[in-house]
C-alpha cells in the first residue's frame, strides 16, 4: 500500500491556491524600500497546490482522525465531553473573532463585559474571590498559581522553597515548580488512594510554599481529608493549590474556595466544554483568594459602574505569561456554556459525570483489576495487570485493541502509581447505550486477551496505519519535511 | 438537562448496577465541612436562541476589524484569511480531538503537525521546529530558558525595540530562576550591534526583527556579536510573513526563533488563542520545549507520525522537564499550515510585498503631513512610528469616531513617546482606505490645535 502522500508531495511548480490583490500604490523599487542584504535570496520550499489541493488534502487527513464527533473518547483526566456547535458559531462572530486587543476599551465594551461576567461566575463556581484570563491552558495557570504564591511571601519578606506533590499528580506540577525555582518534594498516597496525610505532615515545615493538590485526584478518588489536609498545610503557613483538571467531578458539590484552597487554576477546555483542538488551544483561567489578589498578572477586569476597563496598574502584580489578555475566543465559547446550563445544569455536571463513571467501574469490575475498590468520582483507574500475568498482554495492546472496536483509548500508565493503569472518564454527555457498547469492547478485549493474545498484542489492525514504531522515531529523528 | 442524554429510568438503572440508591450516595466522600449547602448563585439558564442573542449583543458593541478600518497591529495583524482555512480547521475531525497519544487514529493531526514543523522551518530558514507553544511572548520566554540551560550562563540580553509585553513575559520566565535580563536602548528605532553589551555570562541576546517598531535589526550583527562571545542570538518576530520577502533568521545566524503565529491564518480574536512558534538548530532540540512529532514506519512498514523525543516532557520527566508545556495550540497550527499550503512561496512573497509596498505609501503620506514626523529613520517592513502634533491616545480617539482604528498610542510603554502612533498596513487595506485615513489624521491635527488654541487663548 502506498504511504498517505504528504502535501509537499502533491506540489507542482507554478500552481497557486490564491487570489491576492495586485498593489494599488506606486510602483517603487524593492530595493529603494529596503537594503537589498535584507531581502531573502531563497523562496521558502512550501508546496505549491491550488485551492482544491489544499482542500482534499486536509479533508483527507481530517479523515484519519479520531475525535469526539466521530465517537467516544474516554481519555481519563481530559474530560473530553461534547462541545456544542453553537460556541463554535458565536466563537466567530466578528464582534469576537475580528476584534484587535489594542482596540480602545471604549470600544471594546461587549468583549469586556463578557470577561467581567464570566469572571463573577466563574468565582463564584470555585469560591474565590479573583480571577485571571491569561493562562493559555491548565499548566500555564500553574505556573501563574505558583508565581503568585511566590511573590505573596516574598511580599512578606519569606523566603520558602519547597513545593509538595502527590505521587499521583499530573506531570505538569513538579515540571511547574521547578519553572519557578522551587524544589519539588513528593509524598505518597495511602492504601484508599488519598494523600497520606502522616506522610504530608512530616514535610510540612516554614520551607513548604505550597501544596499542589488534585482533587479529585488523579485516581479519580475525592481526597476525604481535603479539609484536614488544608488546615495543616495553612498551620505551617502554606498555601494551597488545587490543579482544577478534575473540577468537572465537583460543580455546584462542593467548592474549592471552600475546601481551603487559596488558588486554583481551571482548564476551561475540560470543564467547560471548549474544544480540545488536537491538542490545544485550551484556557487555563486561574482563580485565587483575596490575600492574593494583588499578585494577580496584568491586565485584570474591572468594572467602574457601567464600564468595563483593563486595569494595569497594580505594582504587586507577578507581570505577564503571555501577550494580551487570554484565548479570548475559548473564553466567549466558556460563558456560553455556563450560560446555557446555569446553576441547576451544572450541578447535573457533576452529578452526570460522577454517576457514568461509577456504572463503567462496576460494570468493569468482573473483567479488569479495580485498584482502588471505592465510589469514585468523573473518573477511575482500572488495570491491566491481570491481562498482563494471566496472558502476557499490556495494557497498551488493550488501548490499541480499543481502536479496532471504534473506540479512544482510555489513559494508559498514568497515573503512575498504578501498574498498567487504564484510566477512564467517560463524562456527562455520553448516553447509557454508547457506555454498555463500551463495557461490551472491554468485555470481547479481555476474552481475546485469553483466547487470542497475539491479535490484542499486533493490534490495531483496521486503522489507517498499523502499530507505529516509536523506538524509530526518537533514533533516527526526521522532524521535517526535505526537498528531494 | 441540556447536554446530558442520561433520561431518569437510565439513572435509575445506572444507581441500581452501582448498588446505591440515589446519586447523593455517590458523593459520600465529600466531607460536610466542605460541601456547598445552596445553590450556585449564577445568572438564570437562558435557552440556545437566548445564548445566542446574548452573546451576539455583547459582540454587536465592539468595534471589530469588519466594521472599523484597522491600522492596528502590534504584535496582532489584520491579515486576509482564506475562507477555505477555517473551514477545514473547524472540522469536528479536528476541532475536537485531543493530542494524538494514540497515534493510529491521529495520522491526520500528526501528519498536519509534521508538515507545519516543515513549513515553519522553510519560512524562517531553520532547522527544526516544535507543534507550537501558546504565543509568541510566552515562546520567547520559553527561548531565554532554553538558552541558559543551553549555556550554563544566566544573562539575557533584550534589545528595548522588542515587544513590551513579550519582554514582560521574558522577566515572568526568568526572574524565577535567578535569570539577569538586561535592557539594551534603541537608537532612533533600531539596536545596532554592540559588542560591549554582550560577554562571556551572556547566555543569550533577545532582538525582534523586524522590531516592535517595525524597523529592520541588523541580526546578522547581533549573531556575530553573540556568538564571538559564546552566546546565542534569539530572535523574537511578531509576524512570521516578514519572511516571504525578507531574509529570515536561519541564514542570519540565529539560534532560537520564538515567533507569533498569529498572522499565519488566524483570527485577531481579542488576543487569542494565537500561535506560538519555536524553531532552533538540529542539535539543540533535546532542550527544546513542547511536543515535537516525527516520521517513522508501522510494523507494516508503512510511513506514519508520532509523538517523538517524549522524554524532554512533563508527563515523562517531571520537574527535570524542559517546560510544563502540555497542551499547545495545535489548531492554531493546523491553521498556519493550511494557510502557507494556500499561498505557497509565491503567495508569501506577495503578500509580504504587498504589507511593505502600501506600508511604504501611507508612511510617506503621513510624513507629508504639517506637524507630523517620522522619527526613526531605519528601514521599516509594514509597520512604522509616527510623531504627531498631538497625543496619540487623543488621536487615535478622534479617529475612532471616523471609524479608524488608527495604531497603537507609544505613551504607554515608552517614556516620551506619548505623541508617537505605531501604524500598521496589510495587503488588507486599500489605497482609497489609506488616503481617506491620511485625511482623517490631518482633519483631526487641524481640530487638535484649534482647541489647543483655544485653551491658550
Amino acid at each position: 500500500m502506498r504511504d498517505f502522500p504528504l502535501i509537499f508531495e502533491r506540489s507542482v511548480p507554478g500552481r497557486r491556491g490564491f487570489g491576492l490583490p495586485e498593489s494599488d500604490v506606486p510602483a517603487q523599487p524593492l530595493e529603494e524600500l529596503v537594503p537589498p542584504q535584507a531581502l531573502r535570496r531563497r523562496p521558502p520550499a512550501l508546496p505549491e497546490v491550488s485551492e482544491l489541493d489544499v482542500v482534499r488534502h486536509y479533508t483527507r487527513l481530517s479523515h484519519r482522525n479520531f475525535s469526539i464527533d466521530e465517537g467516544f473518547y474516554p481519555l481519563g483526566s481530559c474530560t473530553m465531553k461534547y462541545n456544542p456547535k453553537l460556541h463554535e458559531e458565536l466563537a466567530r462572530l466578528p464582534g469576537f473573532a475580528r476584534l484587535h486587543p489594542y482596540t480602545p476599551e471604549e470600544l471594546a465594551q461587549g468583549a469586556l463585559q463578557l470577561l467581567w461576567e464570566l469572571g463573577e461566575e466563574l468565582r463564584e463556581l470555585a469560591g474565590m474571590d479573583a480571577v485571571t484570563f491569561q493562562p493559555a491552558a491548565g499548566a500555564h495557570g500553574e505556573l501563574v498559581g505558583l508565581l503568585v504564591i511566590r511573590a505573596y511571601f516574598a511580599s512578606r519578606g519569606e523566603k520558602r522553597t519547597r513545593v509538595i506533590v502527590p505521587d499521583s499528580a499530573h506531570g505538569t506540577n513538579p515540571a511547574t515548580a521547578a519553572m519557578v525555582g522551587y524544589e519539588v518534594v513528593t509524598v505518597r498516597s495511602d492504601a484508599r488512594g488519598n494523600l497520606d496525610l502522616a506522610a504530608l505532615e512530616q514535610y510540612l515545615d516554614e520551607r513548604t510554599a505550597a501544596l499542589m493538590l488534585t482533587n479529585p485526584n488523579t485516581l479519580g478518588l475525592f481526597e476525604e481529608q481535603v479539609d484536614r489536609i488544608s488546615e495543616r498545610v495553612h498551620a505551617v503557613g502554606a498555601q494551597m493549590y488545587l490543579d482544577g483538571a478534575n473540577f468537572n467531578a465537583m460543580v455546584g458539590i462542593t467548592r474549592p474556595g471552600d475546601q481551603g484552597f487559596d488558588v486554583m487554576h481551571m482548564n476551561l477546555h475540560k470543564t467547560f466544554s471548549t474544544p480540545h483542538g488536537g491538542g490545544g488551544p485550551g484556557a487555563g483561567v486561574v482563580a485565587v483568594k483575596s490575600h492574593l489578589e494583588p499578585f494577580l498578572p496584568v491586565p485584570v477586569v474591572v468594572r467602574d459602574g457601567d464600564r468595563y476597563r483593563l486595569d494595569f496598574d497594580r505594582p504587586q502584580s507577578v507581570g505577564r505569561v503571555r501577550a494580551f489578555y487570554g484565548n479570548f475566543a475559548n473564553l466567549v465559547r466558556a460563558y456560553a456554556y455556563l450560560r446555557t446550563l446555569g446553576a441547576e445544569g451544572l450541578r447535573a455536571v457533576a452529578e452526570h459525570a460522577v454517576l457514568h463513571a461509577n456504572y463503567l467501574r462496576v460494570r468493569l469490575a468482573p473483567y479488569y483489576e479495580i485498584p482502588y475498590q471505592r465510589i469514585c468520582k468523573h473518573e477511575f483507574v482500572a488495570s491491566g495487570v491481570r491481562q498482563k500475568r494471566r496472558d502476557g498482554v499490556t495494557t497498551r495492546d488493550i488501548a490499541k485493541r480499543l481502536l479496532d472496536y471504534g473506540f479512544h483509548a482510555p489513559t494508559v500508565y498514568f497515573p503512575l502509581i498504578v501498574e498498567e493503569a487504564i484510566m477512564i472518564e467517560p463524562t456527562e454527555t455520553e448516553s447509557l447505550q454508547t457506555l454498555d457498547a463500551f463495557v461490551d469492547a472491554m468485555v470481547a478485549i479481555d476474552r481475546e486477551c485469553r483466547e487470542d493474545p497475539e491479535k490484542v498484542r499486533t493490534a490495531p489492525h483496521t486503522t489507517a496505519v498499523g502499530r507505529l514504531d516509536e523506538v524509530r522515531a526518537a533514533r533516527q529523528l526526521d522532524l521535517r519535511w526535505r526537498p528531494a | 438537562m441540556r447536554y446530558i442524554p442520561t433520561t431518569p429510568g437510565e439513572r435509575e438503572h445506572m444507581l441500581r448496577v452501582i448498588g446505591v440508591r440515589s446519586v447523593a450516595d455517590l458523593f459520600a466522600d465529600v466531607p460536610d465541612s466542605v460541601r456547598l449547602r445552596r445553590p450556585l448563585r449564577l445568572r438564570p439558564a437562558l435557552s440556545d436562541p437566548e445564548v445566542l442573542r446574548y452573546l451576539s449583543s455583547l459582540a454587536d458593541r465592539n468595534a471589530h476589524a469588519d466594521r472599523m478600518t484597522c491600522f492596528v497591529g502590534a504584535g496582532a495583524y489584520d491579515h486576509f484569511v482564506p475562507p477555505a482555512v477555517w473551514q477545514l480547521v473547524g472540522r469536528g475531525e479536528f476541532l475536537t480531538a485531543y493530542t494524538p497519544y494514540q497515534a493510529e487514529i491521529m495520522q491526520g493531526e500528526l501528519q498536519a503537525t509534521y508538515e507545519y514543523q516543515t513549513m515553519v522551518c522553510e519560512l524562517l530558514g531553520m532547522e527544526v521546529a516544535n507543534a507550537s507553544m501558546y504565543d509568541g511572548a510566552s515562546a520567547l520566554g520559553e527561548a531565554a530558558v532554553m538558552a541558559r540551560d543551553l549555556t550554563k550562563r544566566d544573562r539575557v540580553v533584550v534589545s528595548r525595540a522588542v515587544h513590551p509585553e513579550y519582554r514582560q513575559v521574558l522577566r515572568t520566565y526568568t526572574e524565577p530562576l535567578g535569570i539577569r535580563v538586561v535592557e539594551l536602548p534603541h537608537q532612533a528605532g533600531t539596536t545596532p550591534p554592540n559588542p560591549r553589551a554582550v560577554d562571556r555570562r551572556t547566555a543569550a541576546v533577545v532582538v525582534q526583527h523586524p522590531n516592535f517598531f517595525g524597523c529592520l535589526e541588523d541580526v546578522r550583527g547581533w549573531a556575530e556579536a553573540a556568538h564571538r562571545v559564546g552566546a546565542l542570538l534569539v530572535v523574537a518576530c511578531s509576524d512570521p510573513l516578514a519572511f516571504g520577502l525578507l531574509e529570515p533568521p536561519g541564514p542570519l545566524g540565529a539560534d532560537i526563533v520564538a515567533a507569533e503565529g498569529q498572522p499565519l491564518g488566524n483570527p485577531l480574536n481579542f488576543g487569542g488563542p494565537y500561535l506560538g512558534i519555536i524553531a532552533t538548530r538540529q542539535e539543540f532540540v533535546r532542550r527544546m520545549p513542547g511536543r515535537l512529532v516525527g516520521a517513522t514506519v508501522d510494523r507494516h512498514g508503512r510511513r506514519g507520525f508520532v509523538l517523538t523525543l517524549q522524554t524532554r516532557e512533563q508527563h515523562i520527566r517531571r520537574e527535570k522537564a524542559t517546560s510544563n508545556i502540555c497542551t499547545n495550540e495545535a489548531l492554531n497550527a493546523l491553521a498556519a499550515a493550511a494557510y502557507l499550503s494556500l499561498l505557497g512561496p509565491q503567495g508569501v512573497r506577495q503578500v509580504a510585498e504587498l504589507c511593505l509596498r502600501k506600508a511604504d505609501y501611507l508612511k510617506s503620506r503621513v510624513a507629508e503631513l504639517p506637524g507630523f514626523q517620522l522619527p526613526f529613520p531605519a528601514p521599516t517592513f509594514h509597520e512604522f512610528v509616527v510623531r504627531a502634533p498631538r497625543p496619540a491616545e487623543a488621536l487615535v480617539r478622534a479617529l475612532s469616531r471616523e471609524g479608524f482604528l488608527a495604531g497603537l498610542p507609544l505613551g504607554k510603554f515608552y517614556r516620551g513617546m506619548r505623541d508617537c502612533l505605531l501604524v500598521a498596513t496589510t495587503e488588507n487595506r486599500t489605497r482609497e482606505e489609506m488616503d481617506r485615513f491620511v485625511e482623517a489624521l490631518a482633519r483631526a491635527c487641524r481640530r487638535g490645535r484649534h482647541v489647543v488654541g483655544g485653551r491658550m487663548g
